[in-house]
């Protein structure tokens, strides 16, 4: 079972909130997959409404844990701020940290991040860090108090899928005990199965599943291929070999030739 | 029968309209003191159900594809049918791609094509869609024309504080009939706040609207009378009705600069806030419960939806009639 922050979690599907056609689909979705987290962006959905907002209230009948993220931040400073609002508003201290550095990429802003990490640790935070796959990164975010890190595929929306299968094997061998979670750049369910065969422990979506052409079908396809990933990876998968090996025996068959 | 329809935006207008063309007799109140500034007021007047469906669900195009021809025989001379001209920035030539899997109605169109359909954006787009079947009309003309094709017809309104004080010329109504949107209170209801601007350049010349694709600000500009351009619009799950803010500004117009430069040294006009209804399926209802009709939650969909609500609720009333008739 996944242990994020002292919480014990049998899904390993962690679902974003916007860019669904309807709230409606959105809440589908979110059951079908039996997702047990979601994260639900501050800024903007929440900003300024008298009263959260029915979207909000919509999210907690559909009885998950909320994590909110500070989405759009460019700054330490910016992001703290934002997670002060989620932690009143949502009543929760997990934060997503977001702290972008370049608007084109949405890249990190792996300084900024450090810095705000630390900071909002210490103020008691459980912080879930979006980072790149950078091992160096990954280090500083865990000794700023971070337990667990969640380094991106590729860029957030672009459906690339994994783009350095060799930066997060390595990731993923150099930390076995923390929970790590592929956040951003999945785009299909073959992408969130090979990232979960390399062992990772979860996976973050919102636009694969949300712009689909059917969000509650390719819910549950994801929640599917996570499923299947994750189990390959706990039966421990063949390496791949130079020279084939038949699956029948080839008694009585001149092979040896 | 007599009927109190309650909001003069889209929603009520229409459906005013549609039962007085049904022979009923009709009173609207709108506690505003005029028609403007409501939902409708801020809307782009596109009937575009094909563009529509890459986001929206069937029962839009169901209900919408006729939505042109009730306007054009309601308000003669309003309703442009000259298509929809989709086009994107080449690095995000992906959008385009996905935007005609979703879609039907269209056809592909090249730098040639978008040249002669658009004279000015010429060289700007190699490849767009046209959705040929769709119009526009401009929404502010067309509600201020069915009101006061209404009020011609002899249909009363009652305005601001008269339509608080629930003053009512005449007879009492038989059926009352919701159209106030997020005001209704409806306990489903959320609101979608959408921003919006109006620029003037006379730089610049459209004669259909046109949408932009882009991965995070979508966009499309409607052309209106006088050199004027429609910027819309923002979807943002808030019911805050305060003044647009600086980073929606900021998209709209990187967005209408990226369309065409000339946008760049535009007149900001006007900017604009309203706030759509909205069910949590985002599809609009015709209700009738403890003897109220309402038509709701048309969201994006206002004048393109509004017809459709108001025959189904037209039809709703005309049985309610036959049934007291033969009772």
């Amino acid at each position: 079972m996944l242990e994020l922050y002292g919480q014990h979690l049998s899904s390993r599907l962690l679902l974003g909130t916007s860019q669904y056609p309807s709230p409606a689909i959105m809440a589908e979705s979110i059951e079908t997959s039996g997702t047990e987290i979601v994260t639900v962006s501050l800024r903007r959905e929440t900003a300024g409404g008298k009263d959260g907002g029915q979207f909000w209230s919509l999210i907690r009948s559909l009885g998950v844990k909320v994590l909110p993220n500070t989405a759009g931040c460019h700054s330490a400073k910016e992001a703290v701020t934002t997670a002060h609002m989620a932690r009143e508003v949502f009543g929760t201290d997990w934060i997503k940290l977001e702290v972008i550095g370049n608007h084109d990429t949405l890249q990190p802003d792996v300084f900024g991040l450090v810095e705000a990490a630390g900071i909002l640790s210490r103020e008691g935070f459980k912080v879930f860090p979006y980072t790149t796959d950078d091992l160096v990164v990954a280090e500083r975010l865990l000794d700023a108090g971070c337990e667990v890190l969640m380094p991106w595929c590729a860029p957030i929306g672009s459906a690339r899928g994994p783009q350095h299968l060799d930066a997060l094997r390595s990731l993923r061998a150099h930390f076995p005990d923390t929970p790590l979670i592929v956040d951003a750049g999945i785009g299909r369910p073959s992408h969130a199965a090979s990232v979960m065969e390399l062992g990772y422990d979860a996976v973050l979506l919102n636009t694969a599943v949300a712009q689909a052409g059917d969000p509650v079908q390719m819910a549950a396809a994801f929640a599917q291929a996570i499923e299947a990933g994750h189990r390959a990876f706990l039966a421990g998968p063949l390496e791949p070999r130079d020279m084939a090996v038949p699956s029948t025996p080839v008694i009585g068959q001149a092979v040896f030739t | 029968m007599n009927v109190l329809i309650k909001g003069a935006g889209v929603a009520g207008l229409t459906l005013a309209h549609e039962l007085v063309s049904r022979g009923m007799s009709v009173t609207v109140r709108e506690t505003r003191e005029t028609i403007a500034g409501n939902a409708s007021w801020q809307a782009g007047g596109m009937l575009a159900p094909w563009c529509e469906r890459a986001s929206a669900e069937p029962p839009v195009l169901e209900l919408g594809r006729a939505a042109a021809d009730w306007w054009d025989a309601a308000l003669p001379g309003h309703v442009r049918r000259n298509g929809t001209l989709v086009v994107t920035q080449r690095r995000d030539m992906a959008e385009l791609e996905r935007f005609s899997g979703r879609t039907t109605g269209h056809v592909p169109v090249d730098a040639t094509e978008i040249e002669t359909l658009e004279p000015d954006l010429a060289g700007r787009f190699p490849r767009g869609l046209f959705f040929a079947g769709e119009a526009h009309l401009d929404p502010r003309r067309a509600l201020l024309a069915l009101a006061a094709k209404l009020a011609g017809d002899g249909v009363p309104f009652v305005f601001g504080d008269d339509a608080r004080a629930g003053l009512l010329p005449g007879a009492g109504a038989d059926v009352q009939a919701d159209c106030t949107g997020t005001a209704s209170g409806h306990a489903e209801l959320r609101s979608v706040r959408g921003e919006m601007l109006i620029l003037r350049t006379p730089e610049l010349r459209l004669s259909r609207p046109v949408r932009l694709l882009h991965p995070r600000f979508p966009l499309y500009i409607v052309p209106r009378e006088d050199h004027h351009f429609m910027v819309g619009a923002t979807m943002i799950e808030s019911s805050a009705t305060g003044p647009i803010t600086a980073r929606s500004t900021m998209e709209l117009l990187n967005a209408a600069y990226a369309l065409h430069p000339a946008f760049g040294e535009a007149e900001i006009v006007e900017t604009g806030v309203g706030l759509r209804p909205a069910f949590p399926d985002n599809l609009p209802r015709v209700e009738w419960t403890g003897g109220v009709l309402s038509i709701n939650g048309l969201y994006r969909h206002g004048f393109l939806l509004a017809p459709a609500m108001a025959q189904k609720a037209a039809d709703l009333l005309e049985g309610q009639k036959e049934r007291r008739r033969s009772a």
